[in-house]
């Protein structure tokens, strides 16, 4: 076996007995991306040189017996929408094609803190918007699993690089599922924390109220882990929340007994595809069996979330990306006349099809004559979505769904219809609406050989009532530890 | 559902130079969207407070020191155009 295909946990511990060194494991991680890259392109940037150099930094600190990071010597990729000082941040987009960015991201120091190696950026749909990273221009991700088929967006790259060995750990951004539906889609553990858990510093906003830090990792210990490094109030957000981070590896515990599951009517619906449903209700199912106490219960306001978000979401990107104008960075359109015209062209050529199509509606949403009819009523059906989970929360400890309705869909099927597109992520997007947090872990596996996602959605701040149930699932099961064939 | 005319207009307030090819395209698209979203009147919202935002925050102040920031060139550094340390931009006023 490589070590590219051990996790994180498994990697410190042969650290730790000093079997291995950090060098190897980034040598053995980038052999792998030299097989596999050329057919899935789960990279935007891949920092070789700068990986080799750290992971040298952090062996010769380990002979020296100087105190380790949680993640010292371990491999992670980050998304191309989070800011490693010196290195590229594109967005997957071509008005950031060549930003280098002066600083760095909160979660980045962090995880250089804790002595993370990084070994590249990530692909994505254009600033994270979409479901299956097709919108990126740079060109497609393919999922592992099935190359004719998407690997979920638009956390793409991140998803595929953890799904196929090219990284151990990766970093991704959730506004709308964008961290859970990838992982669905590749087989692997994402989890969206509740909003304002981890610092959004040095993320490249999309929808403001919406978007949050997660981690990916081949199995939930090791998203545990990256929870422990990323989480924590940082001054430079001031929508991060001060509150006290548990350790999260505490809440590996295999024991669901006694646990309340709800179970949402409304997810279970015309819809959702006969192979997810049967393979969500094997893990209900096999939850009970090891003692969680299930109910059914109702989310009365669900089929709105898809609707509610395309006003949210694209109202607060017209904003944030209002800053796009060609003056202080990124990609101005040469031979203009005036400014205006500079401002309109650099937009117009630096932004993808998908991008402009949000701008557009967030921009008519937010304009004169129709923001009570559009912004303030999504902004209400909000509290009622928000409402609607309170409720549930009084009742059960947690709420269990599948992640998407289908397993990945075909590369090119949605590209033409933009709302087919945006209902991929109906069962995602409610929890990104109330803030709470959701992790995503396979369950199963279709016909054709796709993952199958289970997702599990908790109170907010309560990550540790999803790590403890989504733990137990995965020890139980070994869906997994099971590798695409590439 | 939308016009092509307002289609125009949003494109200019959000200052997006679009084909004509996008013009029929959106148009299109964003009715489809809009038809869509307006399933959101079968709710009566009518004493529904709106959610802004889940944390409910007002302002947050941090106090009010000098702390380091980022030095001039490395900002101007990814600047399309700069000149005598400024970022250079078209002709404002004629």
């Amino acid at each position: 076996m490589e070590l590219c295909e051990l996790t994180g946990n498994e990697l410190l511990k042969k650290m730790e007995k000093k079997e291995i060194s950090s060098e190897e494991i980034v040598r053995s991680v980038y052999n792998r991306i030299n097989q596999v890259e050329n057919k899935l392109h789960s990279f935007v940037t891949l920092t070789e040189e700068e990986a080799s150099l750290q992971a040298r930094n952090i062996d010769g600190n380990m002979r020296k017996g100087e105190s380790r990071g949680l993640l010292a010597g371990i491999p992670v990729a980050i998304k191309d929408n989070m800011c490693i000082k010196n290195v590229k941040t594109t967005c997957s987009s071509h008005i950031l094609e060549n930003f280098i960015s002066p600083y760095e991201a909160t979660v980045v120091k962090k995880l250089r803190d804790a002595g993370a190696v990084f070994i590249g950026k990530t692909n994505m749909d254009e600033f994270a918007m979409g479901s299956s990273t097709e919108n990126s221009y740079f060109g497609i991700t393919r999922n592992p699993w099935d190359l004719d088929y998407i690997p979920g967006g638009s956390s793409g790259g991140s998803a595929t690089a953890v799904a196929s060995d090219e990284t151990i750990l990766a970093i991704g951004s959730d506004t709308g599922g964008s961290i859970r539906q990838p992982a669905a889609c590749c087989g692997v553990v994402g989890l969206k924390p509740t909003y304002g858990r981890v610092s959004r510093y040095g993320l490249v906003a999309f929808a403001s109220s919406l978007d949050q830090i997660g981690p990916f990792g081949k199995d939930v210990e090791d998203v545990a882990l990256l929870m422990n490094v990323i989480s924590g109030y940082d001054e430079n957000d001031s929508t991060s929340v001060n509150v006290e981070v548990p350790d999260f590896t505490k809440s590996l515990i295999e024991n669901v007994k006694g646990a309340k599951i709800g179970i949402p009517r409304e997810y279970f619906v015309e819809g959702l595809d006969g192979e997810v449903e049967r393979a969500v209700k094997e893990a209900i199912e096999l939850l009970e069996k090891l003692g969680a106490k299930t109910l059914q219960i109702s989310l009365p306001h669900t089929e709105y979330g898809v609707a509610v978000y395309y006003l949210i979401a694209p109202s607060e990107a017209s904003a944030n990306l209002a800053r796009y104008d060609g003056v202080r960075y990124g990609y101005r359109s040469p031979e203009t006349e005036n400014l205006l015209e500079e401002y309109e062209k650099t937009r117009g050529e630096g932004f993808g099809a998908e991008v402009k199509r949000r701008i557009m509606l967030g921009t008519y949403a937010l304009s004169s004559g129709y923001y009570d009819a559009y912004y303030l009523k999504a902004q209400k059906v909000r509290t009622l979505i928000k409402k609607d989970f309170d409720e549930a929360f009084q009742k059960v400890d947690v709420i269990v769904t599948p992640t998407a309705p289908t397993t990945a869909f075909k590369i090119g099927e949605k590209v033409d219809d933009p709302l087919q597109m945006y209902l991929s992520d109906i069962f995602t997007i409610s929890a990104n609406l109330a803030g709470i947090p959701g992790i995503s872990l396979p369950c199963g596996f279709s016909k054709k050989g796709l993952p199958i996602g289970l997702q599990l959605l908790a109170k907010p701040f309560d990550e540790e009532v999803l790590l403890r149930i989504a733990y137990t699932y995965e020890k139980n099961t070994d869906w997994h530890k099971r590798k695409p064939a590439l | 559902m939308i016009t092509k005319k307002e289609v125009e207009y949003v494109a200019r307030l959000a200052r997006l130079k679009l084909t004509e090819e996008e013009k029929e395209k959106y148009t299109k698209q964003l009715g489809d969207i809009l038809e869509y979203i307006n399933k959101l009147n079968e709710l009566d919202t009518e004493k529904v407070e709106p959610t802004s935002h889940v944390l409910r925050l007002s302002n947050v102040f941090r106090e009010d020191k000098v702390r380091p920031s980022l030095k001039q060139e490395e900002i101007l550094a990814n600047a399309p155009e700069v000149e005598a340390s400024h970022f250079k931009v078209k002709k404002v006023i004629e």
